[in-house]
C-alpha cells in the first residue's frame, strides 16, 4: 500500500523534476533567463490555457474528457465583445453574461453525458462544433474591444519585484489554481469526482451523487473555458471567433504532462500547473534562442509526452505487479 | 444479422435521402449537371469531391474504431506527408511514383509507431494517438519551414483535379478503396478479426486471434489512409500550408464514422455508413450553405448530426420515449 502510494506520486515528481530541469537549463545558456520577469511573463502568456487545464482536469480525473473548451473560449471572446461594442453593455455585466452561459453549455453537455450515457467524447466534439460555429454566427470577424475599463485593467500590474509585475490575467490564473487545489484535495465535491474516475459503479453503489457530480464536472469545465475567454480579452482587447483552435488538445497534453492518467481517479492539480509551466518555458527558451522556430515547441511536447506516458505506464504495472503480490 | 446490418444503415441514408428531398423542392439547382469537356460537373459532384478527404480518413478510421481504438494523429500524418511530398516534388527530381512511394512508407511508419504504442505498450489510443498528433503537426511546419509551398507536380495535381472517363480521379480511388477494404472484411476473416478485438479482446486472444498484429496492421492502414488523403488535398488546392491541412481532420473522420452507425467502443463496424456518414455531412453542410448559412457556421450542422446519431442510438432516450407513450 504505502509502495503503491509513492508510485501514484512519481509521475507528478518526475513532472517537478522535468521543469525544474528546463529552467535550469534555460538558465545556464542563456542570460537573463532566471529572472522574476520571465517567470511573471510564463503567467501572464499561459493564463488562459491554464485556467482551462485546471477545468479540463477535473474532467480527466473523472474520467472524461472534454474537446469543447477551446471553441466555448474562443464563443466567449466574441460574445463579450460583441455585447460591450455592438450593443454597448457594460463590461461586468458581459462578463457576467458570458461566464454564465459558458457554464451553462458546460451543464448541458454534462446533462445529456449523464442522463443519456452518452459517451463524453461524442457529445464534447459535438459541443465544440456547435460554440465555434455560434461563436461565427455572433460576429463572422474578430472585433476589438475598446472601453475605459478594459483599458484600466489591462493597464494594472501588482509589482513583484524590479520591473517585473503580476497582470490581472495571472493574478485570475493563480486564483483559480489555488481554489481548484482547495476543491479537488479537501472538498467532498472533489473527493467525488476522484471516486468516480476511479470507479463509476463503485461510487453509485457508495451512495455518491454521481449524477450532479458529472454534470457539476463539465458545468466547471464550462466555467473554467468561458473564463479563459475573459482572460483572453483582456491580453488580446479583442474577441476573435477563431481563436483557441486545438486548444482542447494543448490542455489535455498539459494536464497528461502534469502527471494525471486519462483513464481518470489518478492525479493532482499541482500536476497540471506544472504541465503547463512546461509548455510554456518551451516556447520561452525556444524564444531565446531565437534560431528554432516554434514546430519546435510542437516536437518537445511530443517527445515529452511520450516519455512521461511511458513512465506512467511503466509505474502503474510496476505498481499492479506490486499490488498482485 | 442481416436484419441488423441494414437497421444501421437505415438512419444516415434515411437523412441522405431526406436532404435529397428538401433540395428537389427548394433548390433544384442542386441536381443540375453539366458537362464540359466530357466530365461531369455541378453542386452534387461537388458534395462528393469536397467529401474525398473525410472518406478515406473514416475508411481507415472504421477499423481503428472497431477494434476500440480512435486515431487522433491522422490530421497531423497527413499534414507531415502533404509537407514532405510537396517539399520533395518542388525539387522536381522525385519522379511520381516514388513521390507515391515515399508518402505510403512513411504513412505506414507512422501507423506502426501508433500500432505499437497501443497494441505493444497497451496505452489508451486516445493518448498514444496524441502523441504523433502534437509532434507531426511539429514535423510538418520543420519540413516546410512554416511557410506554404505550391504543388506544380502534374502527377499529384492529376490525383487532386484529374478526370477519368467523365468522373473526377479522386471519386474513383476512393471507390476503389472502399471495394478492395469491404472485399478484405467481407470476403476474409480480417472483418471478422477486426470486430472481434474490439468486442473482446480477451476473449479473442484466447481463442486465437494475434490480437496485437490486428491492431498494428489497423492503425497503420489507418494512417496510410490519411497519407492518400493527403495526396488528394495538395493535388485538389495545388500547394500545401502545413499549419492548416488535416487540422480537426481527425475530428471530421470520427464525426463521419459515428454518423455511419458505427459505435465508438468497437466491436460491429460498416465502411459504407461511415462513406454515408462523410457524404451526409457535407451533403448537409452544401445544402445549408446553398440556403444562405456562412460557411463559417458549418460546424454547427455536424453537431446536430452527432447529437442526433448519439440520442438515436441511446437506450436511455428509446425507453423514455416508450414510456411516454404508453401513458
Amino acid at each position: 500500500m504505502k509502495l503503491r502510494l509513492r508510485a501514484q506520486q512519481l509521475p507528478i515528481l518526475a513532472t517537478a523534476i522535468v521543469l525544474v530541469g528546463l529552467f535550469s537549463v534555460f538558465s545556464i545558456l542563456f542570460r537573463n533567463f532566471l529572472s522574476a520577469r520571465v517567470i511573471a511573463d510564463l503567467f501572464t502568456n499561459n493564463a488562459h490555457v491554464g485556467i482551462i487545464a485546471v477545468g479540463m482536469t477535473f474532467v480527466i480525473l473523472s474520467g472524461g474528457i472534454d474537446l469543447s473548451v477551446g471553441a466555448v473560449l474562443a464563443f466567449t471572446t466574441i460574445l463579450i465583445a460583441t455585447l460591450i461594442e455592438r450593443h454597448q453593455v457594460a463590461p461586468p455585466l458581459a462578463l457576467a453574461i458570458a461566464i454564465l452561459a459558458g457554464t451553462a453549455f458546460g451543464a448541458l453537455m454534462g446533462t445529456l453525458i449523464q442522463v443519456y450515457r452518452l459517451p463524453p467524447f461524442l457529445v464534447t466534439l459535438a459541443g465544440m462544433f456547435l460554440a465555434r460555429g455560434l461563436a461565427f454566427v455572433v460576429n463572422p470577424q474578430s472585433l476589438e474591444i475598446k472601453h475605459a475599463l478594459y483599458n484600466a485593467v489591462v493597464d494594472y500590474g501588482l509589482p513583484v519585484s524590479g520591473t517585473a509585475s503580476l497582470r490581472a490575467t495571472s493574478l485570475t490564473f493563480i486564483a483559480v489554481f489555488l481554489l481548484a487545489l482547495l476543491v479537488a484535495h479537501f472538498t467532498d465535491f472533489g473527493r467525488n469526482v476522484y471516486a468516480l474516475g476511479g470507479n463509476e459503479q463503485s461510487a453509485f453503489l457508495m451512495g455518491l451523487p454521481v449524477a450532479r457530480t458529472k454534470i457539476a464536472i463539465y458545468a466547471v469545465s464550462g466555467f473554467c473555458a468561458s473564463l479563459a475567454g475573459v482572460v483572453l480579452t483582456f491580453y488580446k482587447q479583442s474577441g476573435d471567433p477563431s481563436s483557441g483552435l486545438g486548444l482542447e488538445l494543448d490542455a489535455i497534453a498539459s494536464v497528461v504532462i502534469g502527471g494525471t492518467l486519462l483513464s481518470g481517479g489518478v492525479g493532482y492539480m499541482a500536476g497540471t500547473l506544472m504541465g503547463v509551466l512546461i509548455y510554456g518555458i518551451i516556447l520561452v527558451g525556444l524564444d531565446f534562442h531565437g534560431g528554432f522556430d516554434s514546430s519546435w515547441q510542437r516536437i518537445i511536447i511530443g517527445a515529452l509526452l511520450l516519455v512521461f506516458i511511458g513512465l506512467q505506464r511503466f509505474l502503474s504495472r510496476a505498481s499492479a505487479l506490486v499490488g498482485a503480490r | 444479422m442481416s436484419a441488423r446490418f441494414s437497421s444501421r444503415l437505415w438512419w444516415p441514408l434515411a437523412g441522405l435521402a431526406l436532404l435529397l428531398v428538401f433540395n428537389l423542392i427548394f433548390d433544384r439547382g442542386f441536381f443540375e449537371l453539366s458537362t464540359r469537356n466530357g466530365n461531369l460537373y455541378g453542386p452534387l459532384l461537388l458534395v462528393l469531391h469536397l467529401s474525398v478527404k473525410v472518406m478515406f480518413l473514416a475508411l481507415g478510421m472504421t477499423l481503428v474504431i472497431a477494434t476500440g481504438g480512435v486515431d487522433l494523429s491522422v490530421g497531423s500524418v497527413a499534414a507531415v506527408v502533404g509537407a514532405l511530398v510537396a517539399h520533395l516534388a518542388a525539387s522536381g527530381q522525385w519522379p511520381f511514383f516514388s513521390l507515391i512511394g515515399v508518402a505510403i512508407g512513411l504513412a505506414a511508419l507512422a501507423g506502426l509507431i501508433n500500432g505499437t504504442l497501443v497494441s505493444v505498450g497497451g496505452l489508451q489510443p486516445i493518448v498514444a494517438t496524441l502523441i504523433l498528433m502534437v509532434l507531426g503537426r511539429g514535423v510538418a511546419l520543420g519540413i516546410t519551414g512554416g511557410n506554404p509551398i505550391q504543388v506544380s507536380q502534374s502527377g499529384l495535381l492529376y490525383l487532386g483535379r484529374g478526370f477519368f472517363l467523365g468522373l473526377p480521379v479522386s471519386l474513383w480511388l476512393v471507390a476503389a478503396f472502399f471495394a478492395g477494404t469491404s472485399l478484405l472484411c467481407r470476403k476474409t476473416a480480417t472483418g471478422l478479426f477486426v470486430a472481434a478485438v474490439g468486442d473482446n479482446e480477451t476473449a479473442s486472444r484466447i481463442s486465437g486471434v494475434n490480437t496485437r498484429v490486428v491492431k498494428l496492421l489497423v492503425y497503420a492502414f489507418c494512417s496510410v489512409c490519411a497519407a492518400v488523403a493527403a495526396l488528394i488535398t495538395i493535388g485538389d488546392i495545388g500547394r500545401i500550408e502545413p499549419d492548416r491541412l488535416g487540422q480537426l481532420l481527425e475530428l471530421d473522420a470520427i464525426t463521419a464514422v459515428v454518423v455511419g452507425g458505427t459505435v465508438l467502443t468497437g466491436g460491429r463496424f460498416s465502411l459504407a455508413g461511415s462513406i454515408i456518414g462523410a457524404v451526409l455531412i457535407q451533403a448537409l453542410t452544401t445544402t445549408l450553405i446553398r440556403q444562405g448559412m456562412s460557411s463559417d457556421v458549418a460546424p454547427v450542422p455536424k453537431a446536430l448530426a452527432i447529437l442526433a446519431v448519439c440520442l438515436l442510438q441511446s437506450e436511455r432516450l428509446r425507453s423514455q420515449l416508450k414510456w411516454g407513450r404508453g401513458r
